[in-house]
């Protein structure tokens, strides 16, 4: 390394080329090292990272303390916004909505990754299985939404149509209050399953193979294996892949922009949703701000609480 | 990455777990690929069922709502979405009859993509060398401080980041929509620098000896020998960017920089009085996804081995 940093600093330094394997002549010279070059390899994504994720950071705290609708500049008006908040009924109503749709999201996405897993795992080897079940994953959020709002169309959709079929009342999945969240919390299930499997699958491949063999030699039945061997070693992955997909989980909008748009009244207007549209349909920037400044601290909680008590960061093979 | 993933899989074939459970377990195998079966029929059912709307027409998707096969089968719906029906026809097939321009957001798409992907993955392995083969003060500070934002979510720096580019009269340009995916996403760097750093400096270092310049060791050395994780992040980028809904939304409200996605919502909207247009719809999705469909199909291995890389590490 202290060839690198002779070379870089001291352009005479390549001439005398034999000489370069000696140490670095001056402290100062090595504490620098390549910073020259390095801030000119950064310099781009130094660019990207102070505009687009440094400054809008501050300068969205900053506007959650203010009152802004675009026209004319933000004025200050301390923490009006957060405490308008807590008589805000949408506020609430877009907080329970989307727990309810994280629950739900989940819940049953974690449960049928994890088994996808085992059958990848145990079973299903194939690249080709495994390609087919991530296939969702890779259509666009708007088209799956448009694909399954069609088949769940309430007069002719094919579901609707093996509902009736089978002798039962049609259901209005994106049209009812007590169905919209459910339908579009399964629509998302469905199109994260695979990827949440694969996943969980590359934790299972991490676990090495002697485990198994001890507790085969032992005598344990399968359900024993998965519930004291498997579950355990895989808890750091599982904890990882928690906080990923929740996080992900709060954050929807593009389904339901698509599909219900936030309704049957505000039935599905989750809390992005009714970011979005305090900032684009009402010009409330200030508001919409303190809402997505509530949010990011949500998701921090929840990353913090997952990592802490769950502690994902340790792993029982060690 | 790839390499030791196959043969951890082949290790896991071979184990005696596997023989000695054989027997007993025969018809529990039976049972676990039926699982498997069920769960791929609902994945790529619905992208059959697509397929078949597409083919069919308006009028007589009602009265065939249960067929599995094409109601009335014709390419209509491809040729609405794709502009070549006049309006008269479009309405008589149950299409609103607006122009969608269809090839206008196809081009969009493709070049929202493809510069977004192209800057950023090249500015992230630039940077990704700094963090990883270059040594100076200051360098894990700045990488943390990088990765750190990885937990903002991006809702958060919507409302900003809109403000700004309104403000620079960026708005409905293409400038607009791709400048805050153009430089780096703290993933991108993430990923890259995972390679770099597991790059052996044998070879970096002879080059050093014949006094070529960081410049030349990284366009020359490092870039080619990262080809298979540069390609792989191009991919996933390009799939991510060629999906994404919300940025778009925002900023390129306007048809001459309108993507795909933000078009289909639009399509979608526009449907006339009554039913909507589901076969042009259906036959718009499938195009619309058509591009990703066919990049998976061609590098789906790739795509499948690097899920568990990069969520995981």
């Amino acid at each position: 390394m202290t060839t690198l940093t002779k070379q870089q600093q001291n352009p005479a330094a390549r001439a005398r080329r034999p000489k370069a394997a000696q140490p670095a002549r001056t402290s100062r010279l090595r504490r620098l090292g390549d910073l020259k070059m390095a801030l000119l390899f950064i310099f781009p994504a130094m660019i990207g990272f102070v505009l687009f994720y440094l400054v809008p950071t501050i300068r969205g705290v900053y506007l959650s303390f203010t009152e802004y609708s675009i026209l004319g500049d933000p004025t200050w008006i301390g923490i009006k916004n957060y405490t308008a908040m807590l008589g805000d009924e949408l506020f609430w109503n877009a907080m329970g909505v989307t727990l309810q749709y994280v629950g739900l999201n989940i819940g049953f996405q974690t449960v049928i990754a994890l088994g996808l897993a085992l059958l990848m795992h145990r079973v299903a080897k194939s690249t080709f299985i495994r390609g087919a079940l991530l296939l969702p994953f890779l259509v666009a959020n708007v088209i799956v939404a448009l694909l399954w709002f069609w088949m769940l169309d309430y007069q002719i959709g094919i579901v609707n149509e093996i509902i009736n079929w089978m002798g039962l009342p049609r259901i209005a999945f994106f049209g009812s209050e007590q169905w919209a969240i459910p339908t579009i919390a399964a629509v998302n299930v469905w199109r994260h399953m695979g990827y949440t499997a694969l996943l969980i699958f590359a934790g299972l491949q991490s676990i090495p193979n002697h485990v198994y063999e001890v507790a085969s030699l032992d005598g344990a039945s399968p359900t024993r294996t998965f519930w004291s061997i498997t579950m355990p070693l895989l808890r750091p992955v599982m904890v990882l892949v928690l906080v990923v997909t929740v996080i992900g989980s709060f954050q929807v909008f593009d389904t339901v922009a698509v599909t219900t748009g936030g309704g049957p009244i505000n039935a599905s207007r989750v809390i992005q949703m009714y970011i979005y549209q305090k900032a684009f349909g009402e010009s409330d920037f200030g508001y919409a701000s303190a809402l997505s400044v509530i949010l990011f601290l949500i998701l921090a909680l929840v990353a913090f609480v997952q990592m802490k008590f769950l502690k994902g960061n340790e792993s029982d093979l060690d | 990455m790839s390499n030791s993933t196959i043969t951890r899989k082949k290790s896991v074939t071979a184990s005696p777990r596997r023989n000695s459970a054989r027997k007993p377990v025969n018809w529990r195998r039976v049972g676990a690929w039926a699982l498997v079966a069920v769960a791929v029929a609902v994945t790529v059912a619905p992208f059959l069922w697509m397929l078949r709307t597409a083919l069919s027409t308006n009028a007589s998707l009602a009265s065939n709502a249960g067929n599995l096969l094409p109601a009335d089968f014709n390419l209509g719906a491809f040729k609405r979405v794709l502009g070549m029906q006049s309006p008269e026809e479009a309405i008589a097939e149950g299409g609103s009859g607006a122009a969608i321009n269809f090839w206008l957001y196809l081009r969009n798409s493709v070049i929202f993509a493809t510069v977004t992907t192209a800057g950023q993955v090249f500015f992230s392995a630039m940077a990704a060398y700094a963090f990883s083969r270059l040594r100076w003060p200051g360098r894990n500070v700045v990488f943390s401080l990088f990765l750190a934002t990885m937990m903002v979510p991006p809702i958060f720096t919507a409302l900003p980041n809109f403000l700004m580019i309104k403000n620079l009269g960026l708005l409905n340009t293409f400038a607009g929509m791709t400048l805050p995916f153009l430089f780096m996403t703290p993933f991108a760097i993430f990923f890259l620098r995972q390679f770099f750093l597991s790059m052996s400096r044998e070879v970096e270092e002879a080059a050093m000896l014949d006094g070529a310049k960081h410049l030349r060791i990284f366009f020359q050395i490092v870039l080619p020998n990262a080809a298979a994780p540069l390609a792989t992040l191009a991919l996933l980028t390009f799939i991510g960017q060629w999906n994404e809904y919300f940025w778009p939304l925002l900023v390129g409200q306007d048809e001459n920089v309108r993507v795909l996605t933000v078009g289909l919502g639009v399509f979608k909207s526009q449907s006339p009085q009554g039913a909507p247009d589901w076969t042009g719809l259906m036959a718009a999705t499938l195009v619309a996804a058509l591009p990703v469909l066919l990049l998976f199909i061609a590098f789906g291995k790739k795509v499948v081995n690097s899920i568990g890389f990069s969520g995981i590490k």
